[in-house]
């Protein structure tokens, strides 16, 4: 191909400093069918685009290379600026000279030898280009909502009071996740549930909202605009239509022995339950493994006394399935399993609790009624020591690399709380670092400590031993005064870290959306594209994302609401042209392609072909150029190298390598 | 900041193994050590002498010879930093500078019992070799 330009960024000094650009621009010349070079400090300036778009119209360029940042940064910008000179915008190529050139070498020679050769790659691969048109696919008006927390309410009523339809999945019995576990909430101590509950109510009442709770994603297929979603709706054994919520069952049922999840198994439920009174739906479920109905084909008390007759034994779960055009993950988080952590005596005292524990105990609707009491004995503790960090900021193997970054605010607001209500109780902090960052926060432990009297000592506390009288002798130190410190405690609270939840490594399995090494799931960008996920149509919400409290996951949500309306708002997508393609010709129908498709993309049809004359029926690949994702798997497992990527055809990379090692 | 022998400092890096930079001065180790009392330089604050390459220091301590190597701050450090190790280090490193056996190696066999960590061994053998 004649008429190829070329376009040198600086990137300021990020690519200059390392990479000698004009020594790429007089290389460049050199290759065959480049017609233009040029260098620019910023080439996706307004300016730089402007250079661009000049010389595609003044030397009637057929292709452009843009030596820059990475394709993901601005291949975007590149192209809509290519289409606007008048050429096809799949006619650019960018030549990756920032992230895998400049900022990973020292030395100029190498750096500028590497941009050459990565330049000399991309402008044999234009040459190559072939111009591709993106088709269109619909866009289904309804958004699914994965976990029904804060985090998953507050995006659904963002997304249904602009107008389109939500369904929220929630695993559990009732929406409300950890928020409704809390009893207050930081930095202004009002009661979680008085904030909570009116969003549940909200949402339960929202004409454009529908409820799936006790259910889980249990396969999703499609794309962007088009995801095909069946959701299991477990098997309640509670009518939702006649249940009128009346509770008697539950105070019926004689299996009485399931620790209660939302007490966090400081007390017991019975088989048939509603997590908690303000549940929604108030609808109980029966817990089959503990249901002695459902166990044995005895009792059947609830049936008996449910003047509804909403219990049904026989109801299995069911199958929904429904079309979404976006989905949101807000699978939110746990506290972390509290093994690994021996010393701190959690598993040999009952007296040693988690944070989460404490929530409970402090609340009114909780196992104590509210009363600050030991869980060994009912006494009321005198001295309580918490423990931060326990599990958090761990590069060993037992904990989490990352911080937690609620404890700090939430063990202040919890010292706070228990000298406020009860004066003679002593309350030790131990603490590694004080991390206050937000509106008011500082001014909030600021004040646990001065008006308060909350003790805040230095040092990681090394162990917890329970001694015979029902004591727990703490050992920690203050490294500030540098002596070592044993603490007499009635009561421990430990600071767990969280974790994302458990059942979203299936879940973003299921989505193809990708998550790190601790299970949290990735933005599209760190900084510039934070609610959204890299796979096209999946927003993230809450803590799935990465630690935070309710202000900072209410903002989330409603960022992560906008995106999907803004997706919503669309009638139609454009789909990215970079699909599969087959050669009918060549192809012999031997399905490995359909196997290693992980879009379910590939299909075969018996097609009438032309083969240098014969004409016959032959069975052959076709690819559904909306599902395919462009992956290319089925180019590399073609036994016959009949399947192609338009965009990266095999010719074309077999074109780079050729240029890369000339 | 910097004062001392670097030399000294990376073998103590190089013998324990470990990179005190990733310490977070969180003093799990002060809080768990069963000899802290009587140490002059305490356990959290050995780290902060191997990154000031001051080991001078650290070889001269009691803290070096009041060590019980019961590795409770090697068990519990939560970044991988494990005191006990350099505690370790700079004992072999004065041992090595002094020469003397104080254990011979033909009386370890009589010392091992089954239960007994090797690594306890290794570091009392170090221990008495003063």
């Amino acid at each position: 191909m004649h008429g190829i330009g070329v376009f040198v960024c600086h990137c300021g000094s990020n690519i200059a400093a390392t990479v000698d650009v004009k020594k790429v621009v007089e290389m460049a010349r050199l290759e065959p069918g480049v017609v233009h070079a040029e260098d620019y400090q910023y080439m996706c300036s307004e300016a730089g685009q402007e250079k661009i778009a000049a010389a595609i119209r003044e030397k009637n360029l057929k292709g452009i290379v843009v030596c820059s940042c990475s394709p993901r940064m601005h291949e975007a910008t590149f192209r809509k600026c290519a289409e606007k000179a008048g050429i096809n915008p799949y006619m650019v190529e960018i030549a990756n000279i920032r992230e895998q050139c400049s900022w990973i070498h020292k030395d100029i020679a190498e750096g500028t030898e590497k941009a050459v050769i990565l330049t000399r790659a991309a402008i044999a691969k234009v040459n190559l280009n072939t111009s591709l048109v993106p088709g269109e696919s619909l866009v289904t008006k309804r958004a699914l909502v994965i976990g029904g927390g804060i985090a998953g309410i507050q995006t659904a009523l963002d997304i249904a009071d602009a107008g389109y339809e939500v369904d929220i999945v929630e695993k559990t019995p009732s929406i409300g996740g950890k928020m409704a576990q809390l009893d207050k909430t930081f930095p202004t101590l009002d009661c979680s549930a008085c904030i909570l509950t009116p969003k549940m109510v909200d949402a339960a009442a929202h004409e454009k909202i529908t409820l799936y709770t006790y259910s889980e994603i249990e396969k999703v297929s499609g794309f962007v605009g088009d995801f095909t979603v069946e959701i299991r709706k477990k098997a309640r054994y509670v009518n939702m239509d006649k249940c009128t919520g009346c509770g008697v069952c539950m105070e019926k049922c004689p299996s009485k022995k399931a620790l209660s999840e939302f007490n966090a198994g400081l007390n017991t439920r019975p088989a048939i339950y509603t997590p908690f009174a303000q549940a929604i739906p108030n609808v109980p479920v029966i817990d089959p493994t503990q249901c002695t109905k459902l166990k044995t084909g005895k009792c059947g008390l609830c049936e008996r006394f449910c003047q509804a007759g909403a219990i049904d034994y026989t109801q299995q779960d069911e199958i929904v399935t429904q079309k979404y055009g976006a989905i949101v993950v807000a699978t939110g988080f746990d506290v972390i399993k509290l093994d690994n952590y021996d010393e701190y005596a959690y598993s040999q005292s009952k007296d040693v609790i988690t944070s989460l524990e404490l929530e409970r105990i402090m609340n009114a609707a909780g196992p104590t009624k509210g009363h600050l009491e030991r869980m060994s004995d009912g006494k009321h503790p005198k001295n309580i020591v918490f423990i931060q960090c326990v599990g958090s900021r761990c590069n060993d193997s037992k904990g989490k690399p990352y911080c937690s970054k609620i404890c700090c605010m939430y063990t202040a607001k919890h010292a706070m709380l228990i000298r406020d209500k009860y004066p003679d109780v002593n309350v030790t902090v131990f603490y590694i670092d004080v991390r206050t960052p937000g509106k008011n926060f500082d001014e909030f432990y600021r004040r646990a400590v001065e008006e308060y009297g909350v003790n805040y000592v230095k040092g990681q506390v090394g162990k917890v031993t329970p001694e015979p009288d029902g004591s727990l002798t703490v050992h920690g130190v203050d490294l500030l005064e540098n002596k070592q410190l044993k603490v007499s405690a009635d009561m421990v609270v430990l600071a767990a870290a969280i974790e994302p939840n458990p059942a979203v490594r299936k879940i973003a399995t299921m989505l193809t959306a990708s998550i790190d090494t601790n299970n949290f799931l990735t933005e599209a960008h760190p900084k510039l594209r934070p609610v959204e996920s890299p796979t096209a149509g999946v927003f993230l919400s809450g803590v799935c994302q990465g630690p935070k409290d309710i202000p900072e996951t209410v903002s989330q949500a409603g960022a992560a609401a906008i995106k999907v309306v803004g997706l919503l708002a669309k009638d139609k997508l454009l789909t990215n042209p970079c699909t599969a393609k087959p050669d009918e010709l060549r192809c012999n129908g031997c399905s490995v392609c359909a196997n290693v498709c992980p879009y379910g993309a590939i299909s075969y049809e018996d097609k009438l072909v032309n083969d240098h004359g014969v004409r016959e029926t032959r069975r052959v690949a076709v690819v559904n150029s909306a599902l395919c994702q462009g992956c290319g798997a089925c180019t590399v497992a073609c036994p016959s190298g009949v399947m192609d990527l338009q965009g990266f055809s095999n010719r074309q990379i077999i074109a780079e390598v050729d240029a890369i090692c000339r | 900041m910097s004062h001392g022998n670097k030399n000294q400092a990376a073998m103590v890096k190089e013998i324990s193994g470990t990179n005190p930079l990733k310490c977070m001065k969180c003093g799990k180790c002060s809080a768990s050590c069963p000899a802290f009392d009587k140490m002059d330089i305490k356990p959290h604050q050995f780290v902060s002498y191997v990154v000031n390459e001051d080991v001078e220091s650290l070889a001269k301590c009691e803290s070096l010879w009041v060590c019980l190597s019961c590795f409770a701050c090697v068990e519990r450090c939560p970044r991988d930093v494990k005191p006990g190790k350099i505690v370790d280090a700079a004992r072999q490193i004065v041992v090595r500078q002094k020469g003397g056996n104080y254990l011979s190696a033909n009386e370890i066999p009589e010392l091992i019992d089954e239960d007994l960590p090797q690594q306890l061994l290794v570091s009392a053998f170090r221990k008495f070799r003063r």
